[in-house]
């Protein structure tokens, strides 16, 4: 492995990331378990939420795998950054522009469903494009040498977990001992910072 | 523009926005009954250690005249922190103010300087007609979506009456909000219970049945509204309607517990054809269906067919027409206003199928006249439009109730004022003896909206 370590680490981080964005579970799960009085359901929430979340980012990778087999990598490489790019600025003039169709007495399909809306919507997928691209087109390998599918599939298994992880431990804490007060002050813009990091993913895959 | 943390003036629950710091300007829908100079936004100091103190400090005039501007809301509010739907990046800035005759929708930006909030924006009518098929644009609400109006009429002017969305920045008008409305023709007022995703809305009547002042014979044939619609907030589909009944006239404002988990409210029935009362009625969830249970009566009192106008003269009594209510953020007291007698009511809600009577004042009154400690002599118009601060310590009233029906219950003509009542944390309320705005004639006072929210402006997602 040429790279080493660092795109495993990145997928991990950007998981941690997204985890950490109250837009992607965490608020939900301890608001759900507020509404119903019971912490159980801020542990049980956690699980459709990041199915959701992995639905999500499966597809996209999906998407870039099967681009990647049937063009060349570097085609697909630059139409993945231009797109995110667009991408990001779809996002960030219209991104809360939508139908909200999940509300506080959902269940677990649901919150399911919300989680992979919420994940498609802010293109959560899409920044993995990035360090996806080298781990299942590694250097000079022809495409379809090897195959893209296992890096893809242990990418998204990593990333999911790292979410998994943060969302974890961010709504417990928050349920149990920090409160909501917090939100106040300490939820910064994470739309800002998220759509700064699909600009950077689109101009990294259109460098690369 | 979007911020990096959320407006300082949304909170995640009630029992936070509790704790807001006073409010110290208030902002109050005036208008010109006679449509000849334009109605405006008053901008009226509240900070009892200022100079200015309980005096007009700004006003805002629309462009046009004739706009009758009676309710106004906020662009973003607390609800924008909802987990399901969070856009808490932006702020409490603008405030959206309909022209509830004219239909015309005004966008007042308050930042700049909020003592003479800058109009940024008018729609005209035509746009609202074309692109949300609605007229007489009413209630306005911050919420998941966007900006919520709950509007009378249809582009004709005529029913169904409904709600349409607006962007809560670009203040475009998105569309017609309801995907199904079932049996829903009437519309008022609207607000939902976002903990139990449900919409509730009001009935009064078509504009062609109120704008010149309430017909007789439509309200004597029980034609007027007097249903409750609950619908599903996210799927905007209409699911159960209940009626009062034919004794029951005009059931208007709506106000859910702030306790995103409670799933009840209260609303009042402004008349009884039967003995000309007023009520208030608690809805609540009873197993998979909405109920509602009548829990106060406030009775007509007797009096002398010389104090009553023409249209009361055969009754005898003086109604006390409910025509507002307003819910402390801690769901405790409910505020009534009685617009025919002059009174405002407190009662501990706290059970809300069993309110108990905690304060009373009583100021102006069709019959009684009161006049208020500040000592302006008799009092024309009652207790209509009430605020609550987001503490619970202050409540706001103004005495107008609507332009073309006025007249109907005070003929002599209604001077406008609005007054201050302090309330204690245990129940009781009384004057502030040092707050009497007295209106300048040209206009009068609607409703009042408190700087960085207050008790019927904001809702939230959390307990």
């Amino acid at each position: 492995m040429t790279s080493g370590a660092w795109p495993w680490i990145v997928i991990a981080g950007l998981g941690a990331f997204h985890g950490l964005n109250p837009g992607m579970g965490w608020l939900f799960a301890v608001a759900l378990g507020q509404h119903r009085q019971d912490r159980r359901i801020v542990w049980l929430s956690l699980l459709p939420i990041a199915a959701g979340h992995a639905l999500s980012i499966a597809m996209t990778a999906g998407l870039l795998v099967l681009a990647g087999v049937l063009v060349d990598v570097r085609t697909v490489s630059v139409a993945a950054g231009l797109f995110l790019i667009g991408w990001a600025m779809f996002h960030w003039f219209y991104g809360a522009r939508h139908r909200v169709r999940v509300g506080m007495r959902t269940g677990l399909a649901g919150l399911g469903l919300w989680s992979f809306l919420m994940a498609s919507a802010h293109g959560a997928g899409l920044m993995l494009w990035p360090v996806l691209v080298p781990l299942c087109f590694p250097g000079d390998v022809a495409a379809g040498a090897a195959s893209p599918v296992v890096p893809a599939l242990l990418g998204i298994g990593l990333h999911t977990l790292a979410m998994l992880g943060v969302t974890a431990a961010v709504a417990v804490s928050v349920y149990e001992w920090i409160g909501l007060a917090m939100l106040r002050h300490a939820w910064i813009n994470l739309d800002l910072v998220w759509t700064v990091a699909l600009v950077l993913a689109g101009m990294v895959l259109l460098v690369a | 523009m979007p911020t990096w943390t959320p407006d300082p003036s949304f909170y995640p629950s009630p029992r936070m926005a509790m704790k807001a710091k006073p409010e110290t300007l208030a902002y109050v829908a005036a208008f010109d009954p006679d449509r000849k100079v334009p109605d405006s936004i008053a901008v009226v100091d509240v900070d009892s250690n200022s100079a200015s103190y309980s005096t007009i400090i700004g006003n805002t005039s629309m462009p046009n005249v004739g706009d009758e501007l009676h309710h106004f809301g906020w662009n973003a509010c607390s609800s924008s922190l909802c987990p399901n739907a969070p856009h808490p990046h932006m702020e409490r800035r603008y405030l959206i103010v309909p022209g509830l005759r004219s239909s015309r929708i005004h966008i007042l930006d308050t930042k700049p300087d909020p003592r003479q909030p800058a109009i940024v924006k008018v729609i005209e009518p035509e746009e609202v007609a074309d692109k949300a098929g609605y007229t007489r644009p009413h209630t306005i609400h911050c919420g998941p979506e966007g900006i919520y109006v709950a509007a009378l009429g249809n582009r004709e002017g005529k029913g169904p009456g409904g709600i349409f969305l607006m962007d809560h920045e670009s203040f475009d008008v998105r569309g017609q909000w309801e995907m199904d409305r079932g049996p829903q023709h009437f519309a008022y007022d609207a607000w939902w219970h976002l903990g139990h995703d449900t919409m509730v809305t009001s009935e009064w009547g078509t504009p062609d049945t109120f704008e010149n002042g309430l017909i007789p014979e439509v309200l004597l044939g029980a034609k007027y509204g007097r249903r409750l619609h609950f619908w599903d907030l996210h799927k905007r589909k209409h699911m159960q309607t209940i009626d009062f009944g034919d004794k029951y006239q005009l059931v208007f404002e709506l106000r859910p517990a702030h306790d995103p988990t409670k799933a009840y409210g209260f609303v009042n029935c402004v008349i009884s054809l039967e003995n000309l009362s007023s009520s208030i009625w608690t809805w609540y969830r009873d197993g998979d269906k909405w109920a509602v249970k009548k829990v106060i009566e406030i009775p007509a009192e007797p009096a002398s067919e010389d104090d009553l106008p023409p249209v009361l003269k055969g009754f005898k009594a003086c109604p006390p027409l409910v025509t507002d209510i307003d819910l402390s953020m801690d769901d405790k007291f409910l505020y009534v206003a009685c617009w025919g007698t002059g009174d405002l009511q407190q009662y501990d809600v706290s059970d809300p199928l069993n309110p108990k009577l905690t304060g009373k004042v009583r100021i102006g009154g069709i019959v009684s006249r009161a006049t208020h400690p500040a000592g302006n002599g008799a009092l024309s118009g009652g207790p209509q439009m009430v605020e609550i601060s987001r503490d619970g310590r202050r409540v706001y009233f103004t005495n107008s109730l609507y332009g073309a029906i006025d007249p109907q219950f005070y003929p002599d003509g209604i001077e406008g004022w609005m007054v201050k009542l302090d309330a204690s944390p245990s129940g009781g309320i009384a004057f502030d003896p040092k707050f009497f705005v007295k209106w300048p004639k040209s206009h009068r006072p609607h409703q009042v909206r408190l700087e960085g929210g207050d008790c019927s402006s904001d809702s939230y997602c959390y307990p």
